[in-house]
């Protein structure tokens, strides 16, 4: 017990009193534990973090009626199935054909809140669809009627299935269902949605006179390509009104970036180890050589190979500790850092890889001292006392 | 028997005879010193019966045991245990301090003993600078922990080598009192110098020359104390 107080102590003094010389090989474990566990911070917490960031690429997954009809509470059904921690948002469509200025119109009643959701991506000069009463217009329809925000428009819509033909002969007159909107603001995606008109579905009901009936579903799940066809399958399998499909291109994009990316950061990290160990080994190497005297006379006093072994081993484990805790410390930092500045959202604090930092930086700096461990006991006491 | 015999002891470096058919005897108890010029041998001579170095050929009889046959891992052992090492460069740890160097050999040895190494470090006058490290402590008062160092395993032989070779008088002196003190104790001392005056108060005084021992005498009026002569 008291040899085990004594070898503390000594190799404490050698880290504390050499301090100069030490902090050269801290230093260098520090550096490396620092990329080390941050770069383990970062790969683990990719995967979040680019889920949220191609969130913004719009729906990964759609819903359509597996039957004839389809209403939000089938919606409702189906998004129960998925971890609802998950979900970014949902954004339900139903799509009729209306006319303004006598012209025909797609027009989509969907809910603002769920498709400011799954369609970040939208570009909307003026004001996104907030109420009922707005009208939000795809770019080509507001070129067409030359629309500009804050305007008023007349939307009708001619009912179906309405049309009655009276005992004259004569078609009776179908009075067509108007009602006015507000242009909320021009939208601008590049894509097919600049030619639909799009309102809320209560607007949608009003204005068509029936209620209830949707006919899609976009969902933005944050979830691997993996976990997305799982819940796909769930829920065509269980939810009979409800067929899920996955958006291909936003989940196979998603994965492929994914994995390039993690191996991207897998092989920094395995280049970043490979350099800290020759620098351990480099400045072990050098601490030796420096030592070769001290070696000498600990060998000339009666210290045997093994002692020597322990003593230097001691010392760059210890070294190995302060350099690992550093490391998780400054690598939480500098994962953060990037976190914030690559993705703007900080990154979520993993207690587990403390232990793990430290841990691995003990194990990586003992296994690059070995050799040059090795070669102190190579020190003959008798030369090295010899010379001056 | 003997404490010590070399027997047709030879160490040779190419064509070099370091040492050239030594053979001398030294007893249990006795004060021995070693004079010569600078290289004559003197230090591969003290390495070799350290068991820090082997002889090329020849026995090196060590309590009856012959440490020339001993593996490197026996010879660690022989030394940790029988033998106590002083060096002209007095050799110490410089992150440790006085105590703490002293402590050093009490581990490699056994178990360290703060107290033991303390009560060490008094005998040779150095209580109040136990805590200082090597570079607070004067190259006499490094020498002191040295012999403080030497003794505290009670070693069978105290090896010296230099021991005064950057002292002065006063300190030389201090150290020549030490070893009267463990003389007196029954150490054996083989003591290498270049100092006559320091080599006139051992009992025995021996000069190697080339390798070979040319010359040896008993000192008749043996002392103990050095006595300088200008
Ligand atoms: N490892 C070695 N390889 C080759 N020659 C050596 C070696 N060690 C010692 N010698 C030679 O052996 C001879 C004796 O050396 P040694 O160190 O024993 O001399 P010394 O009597 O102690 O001298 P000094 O008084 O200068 O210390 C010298 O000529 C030296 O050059
Ligand atoms: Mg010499």
């Amino acid at each position: 017990m008291k040899k085990r107080r004594m070898f503390i102590k000594m190799i404490l003094a050698s880290l504390m009193r050499r301090r100069s010389r030490m902090v050269v090989a801290l230093l260098s474990i520090a550096i490396g534990a620092t990329i080390l566990s941050g770069l383990i911070s970062i790969y683990y917490d990719v995967p979040r973090q680019m889920g949220a960031e191609f969130r913004n690429y719009g729906a990964n997954m759609i819903f359509t009626a597996s039957g004839a009809e389809f209403t939000l509470d089938d919606v409702n059904e189906g998004r129960a199935v998925i971890d609802e921690s998950k979900i970014v948002g949902v954004a339900p469509f139903r799509y009729e054909n209306v006319r303004i200025n006598e012209k025909p119109v797609v027009a989509a009643g969907t809910d603002p809140d769920g498709v400011k959701k799954t369609s970040p991506y939208w570009r909307i000069t003026g004001n996104a669809l907030e109420k009922n009463g707005q009208l939000l217009v795809g770019a080509n329809i507001a070129d067409t009627f030359r629309l500009k925000e804050g305007q008023m428009i007349d939307v009708s819509y001619t009912p179906e299935g309405m049309e009655q033909v009276d005992e004259n002969g004569d078609r009776a007159v179908i009075e067509d269902n108007i009602k006015s909107f507000t242009v909320a603001g021009i939208l601008d995606t590049g894509g097919k949605e600049e030619d639909y008109v799009y309102m809320t579905l209560a607007d949608m009901a009003e204005l068509s006179g029936t209620q209830g009936r949707i006919d899609a579903a976009e969902l933005s799940i944050s979830a691997t390509a993996d976990e997305l066809s799982d819940y796909a399958d769930k829920i065509n399998s269980t939810v009979g009104s409800v067929h899920a499909s996955l958006v291909k291109r936003v989940t196979a994009s998603e994965a492929t970036v994914l994995t390039k990316l993690q191996a991207l950061v897998l092989l920094v990290t395995i280049v970043v180890l490979a350099l800290t160990m020759i620098c351990v080994a480099t400045t072990m190497t050098a601490v030796v050589a420096e030592r070769r005297k001290e070696i000498g006379l600990r060998k000339a006093i009666g210290a045997s190979d093994s002692s020597i072994i322990k003593e230097f081993m001691g010392e760059s484990m210890l070294l190995g500790l302060f350099g690992g805790l550093i490391g998780a410390v400054l690598g939480f930092v500098f994962a953060q850092e990037v976190s914030i500045n690559v993705f703007s959202s900080p990154i979520s604090f993993r207690p587990l890889l403390l232990p793990i930092t430290v841990l691995v930086s003990i194990i990586v700096t003992g296994l690059s001292s070995l050799m040059p461990i090795r070669s102190a006991t190579d020190v003959d006491p008798a030369l090295v006392l010899k010379g001056e | 028997m003997s404490l010590l015999e070399l027997k047709n002891v030879y160490k040779i470096y190419g064509e070099l005879h370091a040492l050239d058919d030594v053979n001398f005897k030294v007893e249990k108890g006795e004060w021995v010193s070693i004079m010569g010029p600078s290289g004559s041998g003197k230090s591969t001579m003290m390495n070799i019966i350290g068991c820090m170095d082997k002889p090329t050929k020849g026995e090196v009889l060590l309590d009856g045991v012959d440490i020339a046959k001993e593996s490197k891992k026996n010879l660690t052992t022989i030394r940790r245990d029988k033998i106590g090492l002083i060096f002209q460069q007095f050799h110490l740890v410089n992150y440790l301090t006085a105590v703490e160097n002293v402590m050093l050999a009490q581990y490699y040895h056994s178990i360290p003993d703060e107290k033991e190494a303390l009560e060490a470090l008094e005998r040779v006058g150095l209580a109040d600078r136990a805590k200082h490290l090597p570079s607070q402590l004067s190259g006499g008062e490094q020498q002191r922990v040295c012999v403080a160092r030497a003794l505290i395993n009670y070693p069978e032989i105290i090896l010296a080598d230099e021991p005064t070779g950057n002292l002065d008088e006063a300190n030389e002196e201090i150290v020549v009192d030490l070893f009267n003190k463990l003389h007196k104790d029954g150490t054996t001392l083989i003591v290498v110098t270049h100092d006559p005056e320091v080599a006139e108060v051992a009992q025995r005084k021996i000069v190697l020359r080339s390798g070979r021992i040319a010359k040896e005498v008993v000192n008749e009026n043996f002392t103990g104390k050095i006595r300088f002569t200008d």
